[in-house]
């Protein structure tokens, strides 16, 4: 039996999909320009995530290892699909805004990574947590690295939530700093690369410090060096 | 890196003749964020302050940064610019002799991609300007990024003359008729390429001195005119002559004090030529397809990506070894 708190804890921090695994780097750097296209665009990949890994996960006996990955692409296009058409149905102008970057789900590593690496190899409970705290780790830089970049680009923040929580949230945007024009290059594809670049190093710097105080205080600190698939 | 400083004074004082004040405004502002900012990472990074201050290396950094920026742009913009230059670009890197990128340009790369309009207003030199602002007028554009109400950007400001050429090339216009414009002198822009003769001077004056080599100044103009001048003898109406590129934009100003930054450059002399060499034909395509008007910045930094594997390729043969691929491998293999 695998332990659900490690499981939570790889997802969220110790081997979270953006910034230690740096997987799904396409749509992670591409549409994380506001927090709300973040948090749309992660939500889908969780839901993509929770769906794809339950399937693997009850499937993984049927199949030959031989056929395994087309089976996985297969899984995972079909739920992709139907999420790609879903939020056309009901968040229309928020799938209009990510565009392309939806249906491109299919072809974030992370998912794959996920079903090869987890589970095809698990029962399905362990991977429906797995699924979720991967899912959200992944959300959870998104939403991050948006809402920084909106901040320092645009000076807002939860610009256009209308678009993902419907017609009452369109009052939600925090006007933030008080320039009428940001710093353009946080918003620009440069911007996505030198954001994710800092939140990276921020995490090995309060990994480095927890390290230190761990030495200090015990003698024998439990730090797992966290892996890469 | 004095001698440096000293070797750009007579191309300052010839940027104040021509184009007004804004230069030294710009000066004091980056130099003064930048050694603030050196002394601030310094500081965080545990590092003794005094030496590290006193290499005049931020110094450097700050005036090959203002020397890039348009006379009256706001404090602001060099603020962003000296904070990319200075922490980004160097101390995040590892400080002085760990910078992958040279740190001027990073700077101006960030601020030409984050302020475009900003980066636009350039001053028309005096000969055409209805009067080149005043020292209040200067501080006051600086400081608050509006022009006073005597002058506005459309009489003070205009285009470059890279600017002019791209625009009248996509307009389809010949280069002689390009060049009827004002703006243009002899062989670049008015005003400009003096300023670019007394940079050459000053570089000559680093060679002299043995503070740079000449194989990257000579590389970079002489494969922009060996480059540029079949194309210009191919198609004059399209193509601008050689001296036209050697003296337009930031050309001069790199191959004497940019491209020869020892730490992110190339090392031995071959790699040096090498290097000198990427940097031009690399300015010459941006300047003709690229989307910024002048592609310098962009030349230096794809340049400095690529110095290692320059470096590498041109490693000179240790005495009593063969040239042989044995030798050449790394002993954990590459």
């Amino acid at each position: 039996m695998t332990d659900i708190n490690r499981i939570w804890r790889d997802g969220l921090w110790d081997n979270n999909p953006g910034l230690v695994q740096l997987l799904g780097l396409c749509p992670l750097l591409a549409v994380s320009n506001t927090a709300v296209s973040g948090l749309g665009l992660g939500l889908a990949t969780l839901i993509v995530l929770v769906v794809s890994s339950l399937l693997v996960s009850a499937l993984r006996h049927t199949w030959r290892p031989e056929t395994r990955i087309p089976a996985f692409v297969l899984i995972i296009a079909s739920t992709v699909t139907a999420i790609d058409l879903s939020m056309q149905a009901w968040l229309h102008e928020l799938s209009r805004s990510l565009g392309i970057f939806v249906p491109l789900i299919v072809t974030n590593c992370t998912i794959l990574a996920r079903a090869e690496a987890f589970a095809s190899r698990q029962p399905v409970g362990p991977s429906l947590v797995d699924a979720l705290a991967q899912g959200t780790g992944f959300a959870a830089v998104l939403v991050v690295l948006g809402a920084g970049r909106e901040v320092v680009g645009r000076g807002t923040l939860f610009d256009g939530a209308e678009m993902l929580f419907g017609e009452s949230a369109a009052g939600w945007t925090i006007p933030v700093l008080p320039f009428e024009q940001g710093l353009l290059l946080a918003v620009l594809p440069p911007g996505a690369f030198i954001g994710l670049g800092l939140l990276v190093a921020a995490r090995q710097h309060l990994i480095n410090r927890s390290r230190e105080a761990g030495v200090k205080s015990r003698p024998a600190p439990s730090t797992a060096e966290p892996t890469t698939p | 890196m004095r001698q440096v400083l000293c070797a750009l004074v007579p191309a300052v004082v010839a940027h104040v003749w021509f184009f007004g004040y804004g230069i030294l405004f710009q000066l004091v502002l980056a130099v003064g964020f930048a050694l603030g900012l050196e002394a601030a990472m310094l500081k965080l990074r545990d590092r003794p302050l005094k030496p590290f201050l006193s290499d005049y290396s931020a110094v450097v950094t700050g005036v090959l940064f203002a020397l890039c920026m348009p006379p009256l742009a706001p404090w602001w913009v060099t603020a962003v610019g000296m904070v990319f230059a200075i922490v980004i670009a160097k101390h995040l890197y590892g400080g002085l002799g760990y910078n992958l990128f040279n740190p001027a340009m990073v700077g101006f790369a960030a601020v030409i991609v984050a302020f475009p309009l900003e980066l636009s207003h350039w001053l028309l030199p005096r000969q055409l300007s209805p009067g080149l602002p005043g020292l209040a007028e200067t501080a006051q554009a600086i400081l608050t990024g509006g022009l006073p109400e005597s002058l506005n950007w459309d009489a003070v400001t205009g285009a470059t003359p890279l600017d002019r050429l791209r625009t009248g090339v996509t307009e389809n216009l010949a280069i002689g008729e390009i060049r009827n414009s004002p703006v243009f002198g002899d062989f670049g822009g008015l005003g400009w390429e003096w300023i670019a003769n007394f940079y050459a001077l000053g570089g000559l004056y680093l060679m002299w001195r043995r503070v740079i080599s000449w194989h990257v100044p000579v590389a970079v103009i002489a494969t922009t005119i060996l480059v540029s001048t079949p194309l210009w003898l191919l198609g004059p109406d399209t193509n601008p002559s050689p001296m036209q590129h050697v003296f337009s934009g930031a050309l001069v100003l790199a191959a004497f004090f940019i491209a020869t930054d020892p730490v992110s450059g190339c090392s031995t002399p071959r790699s040096k030529l090498l290097f000198g060499a990427g940097v031009a034909v690399l300015t010459l395509a941006i300047r003709r397809w690229g989307g910024y008007p002048d592609g310098v910045a962009f030349a230096v930094l794809l340049m400095n990506m690529a110095a290692p594997l320059v470096d590498r390729l041109t490693r000179p043969r240790t005495y009593g070894h063969y040239r042989s691929r044995k030798e050449s491998s790394h002993p954990g293999g590459d």
